[in-house]
């Protein structure tokens, strides 16, 4: 098969990175050993194999979180070339912070412990096993893998934002503007976005590609995150959901959401 | 035809030459919208539709119309608007092509549009709206054009144009039932989330599009040298009056079943739309402009003391036409927002360049308008 230009240029671009950078081998051990120092930027793909799973999923044990933490959101933001504009309006973010009876309405309640009332919680992309984002997009650029993600193909994206309009998480960002200039620091192993696309959380699909688990995950000192395959009863997250009782946002909608809280 | 609508009187001149410069600088911003993004309105990522999509809904309402005068003409004989058909033809043509202007800059990446028919997706709403929208534009602009044509040669339409024709009554029912669709088939947003959003949508389109039919009647009859006649007139002001009324009904089903049932999620939008939520009470305040103007278009209109007076009955129009702009191509859209999944109250105020590209749009529709009506007048008065 004749490489198009596109491939080419990745080729090319790979294979220039791979006459400056160090020996792989320390590189990818620095970063599966120790997450939290630099192991936001996974680098070109190590000798770890590819993390795969039936569904992958996510158990958020709120409790957990440090009061005012905002490691995770740090992490990710870092690693996928977040912008922070610094305002409410142009805002795009993968990971938020909220507040507990603004992420459950329907379960918040004045006599809950004072413990659970003052939390805040993260609040990802669900990954809905059946997303009325995929459902709504007239270009397929937002789209579901056999494995539950639901990706985006930023090439694709017309900024129609009718997925915005479909999600009811509000888990979903638009450019606004061009992003790139808000960029804190880039990360080189992972694309910027144009202007006028919408994104979101991709499960770390790039990381798990890798053998690395979600940055969120990894740098979560107190392991409030718990990532893995839902469908393998072996898995992390499948021990913590069988030990405790988990909610999720908004099942009555029907959407499947993909993240557990366990409060 | 097409030269009839160059050649005009000074006042057309200077008419047209107000609507291009009115384009022109809405042509101006949305290239400064272009270099900078959609950051230069007033959207954000909580109220991420705003005035254009709004507009788009609006207008889709104003295309379908059009079927209030083709239906009583070619299904029911109503030969008091023969004379006006094609007059609803050319305004569900400009209508339309306002609502693809509308929905193409409110696109973030206009380039990519393409990808809607490169990609075609038969879940997405937008996909579907996209054909029918093209669809009704196509049949309007086919037979509105033919039959002018013959007019214009004092012949009989050909054969082909009336199966055409009776496509176009239910195809503009399809383009607003799948716009309410777009909206209505939301998960998250319970202000949306309404089996009757489509008939709402066609109740306050038949009021809405007649409105202005009757007030372009009026207009051309001042300064066209066309009378519509007194009789199409008043049958459709009887249409708007029935269809505001069914319209105003439809609302008052909705604070109904929201403010019985008591469930906030749907409460909470209509207390944003109507009175305002934690002070935050901008389009509460348009609103109440736009329930007055409806409960006074409504009396104005069933009473024949008032509605057979001209002056009164140009002025219930403006109302009609101006309280169903608020409702469709302001409130509505932008209520369905806030407050957001996470509770949050965000206001949405339209910026300067948001404003004057809106602007343009309509002035290029009116544009349209203007001169498909300058070439009816032309061909109408010369045979």
């Amino acid at each position: 098969m004749v490489p198009t230009r596109r491939e080419f240029l990745k080729i090319a671009g790979f294979s220039a990175i791979g006459l400056v950078l160090p020996p792989l081998a320390t590189l990818t051990g620095a970063q599966a050993g120790m997450p939290a120092a630099g192991g936001v930027f996974p680098t070109a793909p190590g000798p770890l194999p590819a993390l795969r799973a039936k569904r992958w999923a996510m158990a958020v044990d709120a409790g957990k979180c440090r009061p005012g933490c905002r490691d995770c959101i740090i992490a990710c933001h870092l690693a996928h070339n977040v912008p922070d504009f610094g305002n409410p309006k142009d805002d795009v973010h993968w990971i938020g912070l909220e507040r507990v009876d603004h992420v459950f309405p329907a379960e918040a309640h004045p006599r809950l412990p004072e413990s659970i009332k003052g939390l805040s919680v993260p609040v990802f992309c669900n990954h809905c096993e059946n997303p009325p984002c995929v459902r709504v997009c007239p270009t397929k650029a937002t789209f579901q893998r056999a494995d539950g993600i639901v990706m985006m193909d930023y090439h694709r994206c017309i900024g129609c934002r009718f997925c915005m309009a479909a999600c009811p998480y509000g888990s979903r960002s638009m450019n606004y503007r061009d992003p790139r200039p808000f960029i804190p620091k880039i990360n080189a192993d992972f694309p910027t976005r144009t202007r006028g696309v919408v994104e979101k959380c991709n499960f770390c699909e790039e990381r798990l590609a890798r053998g690395i688990l979600p940055a969120c995950v990894t740098v979560c000192k107190e392991k409030a995150l718990v990532f893995g395959d839902l469908e393998d009863s072996g898995s992390d997250v499948r021990r913590l959901l069988d030990g405790r009782f988990s909610i999720r946002r908004r099942p009555d909608l029907g959407t499947g959401p993909q993240i557990y809280y366990l409060l | 035809m097409l030269e009839k609508a160059l050649k005009g009187s000074r006042g057309y001149g200077i008419w047209v030459a107000f609507l291009l410069l009115l384009a022109g600088i809405g042509f101006f911003f949305y290239l400064k919208q272009l270099d900078y993004g959609l950051g230069i309105t007033g959207m954000s990522r909580d109220v991420s539709w705003g005035l254009y999509i709004a507009q788009f809904t609006f207008l889709v309402g104003i295309a379908a119309s059009a079927v209030m005068l083709v239906l009583p003409y070619y299904l029911h004989d109503h030969k008091a608007f023969g004379k006006i058909t094609i007059l609803g033809e050319f305004l569900a043509v400009s209508a339309v092509i306002m609502c693809i202007t509308f929905i193409f800059v409110d696109l973030g990446q206009p380039g990519r549009v393409m990808n809607v028919l490169l990609y075609p997706s038969l879940t997405s709403v937008l996909f579907w709206d996209m054909i029918v929208l093209n669809g009704y534009l196509l049949l309007n602009l086919v037979t509105g054009w033919t039959v002018l044509g013959c007019d214009r040669k004092g012949i009989p339409p050909p054969a082909w144009v009336k199966p055409l024709i009776y496509l176009s009554i239910p195809w503009a029912v399809s383009i607003h039932t799948v716009t309410a669709f777009i909206y209505a088939g939301l998960p998250g947003r319970g202000f949306w989330l309404t089996a009757i959003m489509a008939p709402r949508f066609l109740a306050s389109a038949f009021a809405s599009g007649p409105a202005l039919l009757i007030l372009f009647c009026l207009i051309l009859r001042r300064f066209g040298r066309f009378d519509a006649g007194e009789k199409a007139i008043q049958t459709l002001a009887k249409i708007v009056a029935y269809a505001l009324a069914t319209s105003i009904f439809f609302v008052l089903v909705e604070l109904f079943t929201s403010f019985y049932s008591q469930i906030p999620g749907h409460m909470q939008h209509l207390k944003y739309l109507f009175a305002g939520l934690d002070g935050h009470n901008t389009i509460a305040r348009w609103m109440t402009v736009s329930a007055l103007t409806a409960v006074a278009a409504f009396v104005l209109l069933i009473l024949p003391q008032t509605r057979t007076r001209e002056p009164i009955l140009a002025l219930a129009c403006c109302f009609v036409f101006l309280s169903l702009w608020i409702e469709k191509g302001l409130g509505l859209v932008v209520t369905g927002f806030v407050p957001s999944p996470l509770e949050r109250i965000t206001d949405y105020t339209p910026t300067g360049p948001e404003v004057a590209i809106t602007i343009g749009i309509w002035a290029l529709g009116l544009l349209m308008i203007t001169m498909f009506y300058k070439i009816f007048v032309s061909v109408r008065t010369e045979t």
